[in-house]
């Protein structure tokens, strides 16, 4: 087995006296989806913005590729190939669609001063137009992102953190108030770029969902996170078979 | 866009390129240096609505960076420097004092940088008004000639119109390309959602201190501009006020629209100027802008230039909304 891609070890973070992250570590290996599942307020999204860099841990360390990536900022890590989406919609909503994915990769590309020069679209049009049609959203491609509505938006918000080739992902919550037929959509189309990327190789997600049969059908393995621990990281069928996690979250 | 509006859009662009070029021929004095005011105010508001409109940066200094550039150039030519250099050295300064202003910006947004930059203005305009060694403090700076170029005397206000007619279509030219180029989409996106924007590795530290001093530059250029142009400066023009005026020429036109600054320092400069001089109405003139400006607040909160759009999207709507009907007949829905 080759190293792992994304390596947190004993992660910590306090809010007060409230330890929302108490000591949390994890592995997430290369072409791997990474479920994290747990009930309200166990600390899923401050340790997803503790390893992305949004805020600062009191202790612990993130490794991205056996490198020591704890505390760099969200744009760092960003160039350094990790992308995400947030809880809730998080696009640029006075741009079209496809400026959106445009504007979400350029940056990758050259420097400040060359991106000065640089054609409109940075030569990101193409890319731009795939994932437009794998996401199929071709129809709304040339409207303003905020007149969409919620699921579209939502598939423009994922999109968006593929535009620009991530090693990693972390989505958080991409079912959030999506439609039932749209959350088959949105599983098919992450099986799909974790398989069969266009770009040539497997990239790795980690998601945050409370949607178990999106969850359990979609990731590889899966962390129960309770009170800001880990309870349990096995594959769907082991935390389906797993005693403690049934009665403390899944239920029946 | 579609051919109609194309054309239209191609009818106005001649039109307005014909007024422009042609008018002073058939203006006396004072309509050409009304003119010239509004190209420099066109200019000046051009850069506040990159900073605002394109950003997202509420910046209520604008006017400061203005009065930098026209104490730059008068100072300068009362030493016996050249327009020449003073022009680009009032750019240049304006440019990093507009670095530095964008600072406050990394920290606190909204009301609360608008609030940051009024400081700074109001701190730039009382070093205008205390600092005599320097800027003449109230009693100004005055005589400021105006400059010759290739040996081509700008002295008169006809020749002096159209130089600054060239460098407005100049700065215009390179503030179409910037935004054309993926620092307009970084800007917008800067605007939109800065916390996404910075996930998707826009370096919005740079966009942002950029954003106020590229504008800065703007009002720099114009400031310069303005001091050859009414040839004595004073506090005054530089005011807090003067920036509100400012942000409110982009507002109006619409923060946003590359030629909103057009129509909003028309609104801005020559439509009170214009109000002033229609009999009957010399009394009255401010108050009826000012209901007028709220009138238009209420009515179009995106300015002026956001009109062909609303039509444009209404028309949308009327579209979707009978193709639904049908649709909905289609399966028997009709009620």
């Amino acid at each position: 087995m080759t190293g792992s891609l994304l390596k947190v070890t004993n992660l910590k973070k306090a809010y007060g006296a409230i330890q929302a992250v108490a000591g949390v570590s994890f592995e997430v290996m290369p072409g791997e989806i990474f479920g994290v599942i747990g009930p309200n307020g166990s600390g899923k999204t401050t340790m997803f913005n503790s390893v992305l860099g949004q805020i600062t841990p009191n202790e612990g360390s993130i490794e991205l590729k056996g490198q020591n990536i704890t505390g760099l900022s969200p744009l760092a890590l960003s160039r350094r190939g990790v992308g995400r989406t947030f809880q809730t919609l998080q696009v640029f909503g006075k741009m079209t669609v496809r400026d959106n994915l445009i504007v979400a990769a350029q940056e990758h590309k050259g420097s400040m001063l060359s991106r000065m020069f640089s054609p409109g679209d940075s030569g990101l049009g193409a890319k731009a137009d795939a994932l437009i049609d794998q996401f199929r959203i071709r129809h709304v491609a040339d409207s303003l992102a905020g007149t969409l509505s919620y699921g579209q938006q939502k598939l423009v918000d994922i999109a968006m953190a593929f535009m620009a080739e991530p090693d990693l992902v972390l989505l958080d919550e991409p079912c959030a108030g999506v439609n039932p037929s749209l959350v088959g959509g949105i599983s098919t189309l992450l099986k799909e770029l974790n398989q069969n990327p266009k770009f040539g190789r497997k990239s790795s997600f980690v998601v945050i969902e409370h949607n178990m049969d999106f969850v359990m059908d979609l990731c590889h393995r899966i962390m129960v996170m309770v009170e800001g621990r880990v309870m349990a990281i096995g594959t769907p069928a082991e935390i389906r078979a797993n005693k403690q996690v049934l009665d403390a979250y899944l239920g029946n | 866009m579609n051919p109609f509006n194309h054309k239209i859009a191609t009818l106005f662009t001649v039109l307005g390129a014909l007024l422009v070029l042609v008018a002073p021929q058939y203006l006396k004095n004072y309509g050409i240096y009304l003119l010239t005011y509004w190209l420099i105010f066109i200019i000046a508001t051009m850069g506040l609505n990159l900073t605002v409109g394109y950003a997202g940066q509420k910046s209520l200094g604008h006017a400061a960076f203005f009065g930098i550039g026209a104490y730059t150039v008068a100072i300068m030519m009362k030493a016996g420097i050249s327009f020449w250099l003073g022009l680009p050295a009032a750019a240049l300064i304006c440019f990093v004092v507009g670095l530095i202003l964008g600072f406050p910006a990394l920290r606190v947004q909204a009301i609360y940088l608008a609030f940051a930059t009024l400081g700074f203005n109001t701190a730039i305009w009382l070093v205008m008004r205390n600092e005599e060694w320097l800027t003449g403090g109230t009693f100004g700076i005055n005589n400021i000639a105006r400059p010759t170029l290739f040996g081509y005397s700008l002295e008169a206000n006809r020749p002096y119109y159209y130089f600054v007619l060239a460098v407005a279509l100049i700065m215009a030219g390179l503030l179409w390309g910037l935004l054309r180029s993926p620092w307009g989409k970084a800007f917008k996106a800067l605007r939109d959602n800065p916390i996404r924007a910075e996930s998707l590795g826009v370096d919005i530290r740079n966009y942002t201190l950029l954003s106020f001093a590229i504008g800065a530059v703007y009002a720099g250029i114009a400031g310069a501009l303005f001091a050859s142009l009414v040839q004595f400066i004073e506090p005054a023009p530089f005011t807090v006020g003067a920036s509100i005026m400012m942000y409110l020429m982009v507002v109006v036109g619409g923060a946003g629209y590359f030629l909103g600054p057009i129509v909003g320092a028309a609104v801005g400069v020559v439509l009170p100027e214009w109000l002033r001089d229609v009999p009957g109405v010399a009394n009255w003139y401010l108050p009826m802008f000012g209901a007028a400006v709220v009138l238009l607040m209420i009515w179009l909160p995106d300015g002026l230039l956001s009109i062909p759009d609303r039509a444009r999207a209404k028309r949308a709507a009327r579209v979707a909304s009978a193709s639904r009907k049908a649709a909905a007949g289609r399966i028997g829905a009709t009620s």
